[in-house]
Formats: structure tokens, sequence, C-alpha cells
């Protein structure tokens, strides 16, 4: 459940970033090594963001797979179940990425749609 | 309009385990973050290291409920503060912050954080710790570290509890230990029973080294 306090800050960091304007979407970026549960924010956001001007912002995960530099061949790749790197064969690697939790960007309504046209 | 922001979601907690590290560094009190599974023998492990390390020792035991660990740790006449979660799955960095202000730290020299037993979340949580632990147990089974690479990967030791269990299970340290060094070269390992006693003096002659304030 520790999904709640981490959607808590989402939404209060979009709300700062939107000024007041009206959010689309936001963009979550979630390493798998990281311990959070895209259905769980996605509920907890629902739950919290019901009639208030973000109710209906969609919420999208770009799941990142963990990557490993391999020790001995210092190949990247993506592990199987025993970490065993495709290139030479043998055991783990160094964690490049996998761990990332952080909000990537926000989509806004424009405030005057008209004058964006020229931007 | 897109908006750039790539900020952390976790960076309020990041923060003020800042401050708490700042704390435990003014006070040279050495704060280990000890994780596991519930009834791996957290509470166990930091009752055989107290009388080992020969140095002020204050706990801080984090459970969703109860006092019972907190009872045990205060038997041995030392600080000790229980933090309840109420529900909650893991320690963050403002529970410690709020623990630590019922804790009196002049003269500690080593601070245990027992966090709630659980493999997931206590792994992205800092708490201001200068190491963080696992304690895996023998009936667990061999394959902990590949199910909960998220914990595993960001230790400084592993402590593989209740070994002398190892005739009675079909448990393959050599599995075990490959799942740990696959993700995390640096983490030491450390085969010990409470029960016995046996490997506890070298995981504590390693706690004793990596304790810079002594």
């Amino acid at each position: 459940m520790h999904e709640l306090a981490v959607t808590e800050e989402i939404i209060k960091v979009v709300t700062d970033a939107s000024k007041g304007r009206r959010i689309r979407e936001i963009v979550l970026v979630i390493g798998n090594l990281s311990s959070f549960i895209d259905e769980s924010i996605q509920f907890y956001f629902d739950k919290l963001t019901e009639s208030t001007p973000l109710e209906g912002a969609k919420l999208s995960f770009k799941r990142i797979p963990v990557k490993l530099r391999c020790y001995r061949c210092r190949e990247e790749f993506i592990p199987d179940e025993e970490y065993i790197c495709p290139y030479c064969k043998s055991i783990g690697g160094d964690i490049i990425e996998g761990r990332e939790f952080y909000i990537e960007s926000i989509e806004v309504e424009d405030e005057d749609r008209d004058s964006k046209e020229y931007t | 309009m897109k908006i750039e922001i790539v900020k952390n979601i976790l960076e309020a907690n990041d923060q003020v385990a800042l401050l708490n590290r700042e704390t435990f560094n003014n006070l040279n009190v050495f704060t280990v973050n000890v994780m596991a599974s519930p009834g791996a023998g957290k509470t166990s492990l930091i009752l055989e290291a107290i009388p080992r390390l020969n140095s002020s020792v204050a706990v801080i035991e984090g459970d969703v409920a109860s006092s019972i660990d907190s009872e045990k740790v205060a038997r041995f006449n030392i600080p000790v503060v229980q933090i309840n979660t109420g529900g909650n799955c893991h320690l963050d960095a403002s529970m410690i912050r709020e623990a630590i202000k019922k804790l009196s730290l002049e003269g500690i020299r080593y601070l245990f954080i027992e966090n709630i037993g659980n493999l997931i979340c206590p792994a992205s949580f800092d708490l201001g710790e200068h190491i963080r632990i696992v304690i895996s147990s023998v009936p667990e089974g061999d394959d902990k570290p590949y199910k909960y690479p998220g914990l595993f990967s960001t230790v400084d030791a592993v402590i593989l509890n209740k070994i002398d269990l190892l005739p009675y299970v079909d448990f393959n340290i050599e599995y075990f230990k490959n799942g740990i060094t696959a993700i995390n070269k640096k983490a030491k390992i450390f085969p010990v029973s409470c029960k016995t006693d046996e490997g506890i003096d070298s995981w504590v002659e390693w706690l004793k080294g990596e304790n810079r304030y002594k």
C-alpha cells in the first residue's frame, strides 16, 4: 500500500508544475527493480483525484526493464531469470537501468489555443 | 502542451533521509537499516550483535503493530523506540526523523533500525542509514535473491540465518549466492545461525569494521 504516499507526491508535483492549467496526461517512468505497481498507483490516483481538477487525467506508465552491463565482457544485456550474459555466458553484471521512478512530463491544455498555433 | 518535469517521486523522502544522515554523522552514530521478511530473524540477529559489539547501541523497532520486539530489546537495557506503522509496509525517513527525537543519541555508536518485515517496499526508501543489510533465512528458500532483486541489489550485506536447518531443507547455497552476486558484486554474504551462534562473530566483526565512528 505504499503507493498511496507516492501517489500523493505525484499529485502534488504535477499540480505545482501545471500552474493551474488542466492536466491531460502524466507520464511516469518506473524501472522494474523499483517496488511500485502501476495498477496500485492508478487505483490511488483515481480515488485521490475524484471531484478535483485532476479527475480524468490519464496516467501513462513507461516501464523500464532491468539492464545489466556484464561483469566480464562489459556488453549490455536485458537479463533472463538467472542473469546469464547472452554474449559470454557468464553470470551477472552492474545494474545500469531498472531503478527509475520519476515523473517524466505532463501534457496540459493550452491556455490560449490560437496563439499556440504559431509556436 | 507538454511540460518536461523529470522529477524523482521519492525526492521528499530522500531529502528527509539526508537530514537524518547529517544527524547521525554529527553525532557519530553508525546506522544500520535491517531488512528481511517476517520471521527471518531480524530481532534475534540484533540481540546477538548487541553483547558482541562492546559499545553503546540503540534500536528503532518498526512493526505494523505490537511492541513485542521492542520489549525484547529493552531487556538488554538499551534505548529502544517502537514505531507502529498501522498497516504501512515500510519505514520512511520521516518516521525515523520522529523516532530519533525520542532517543538520546548522544554517545550512541550503533543504531539498528529494524524495518518492517517485507522484501519489497523497504528497498525504495532511504532512511538515512550508513549501511543496509538483508537477512534471509534457510526455510524461506534459496530463490529469494532472484525473486526480490530490487532489495537484494541495494544491500551491503546479506545474512543467511538459520543455517542449522540446512540438513533438513533443500537449499542450494551456491545458487543463493549466485543470485546475489549476479546483481550486487559488493554485497558480503554471511551464513549464520542465531540458534548455534555459528557465523555470528564474523558478521559482527565485519559490522565493527564498517563503523567509521568507533
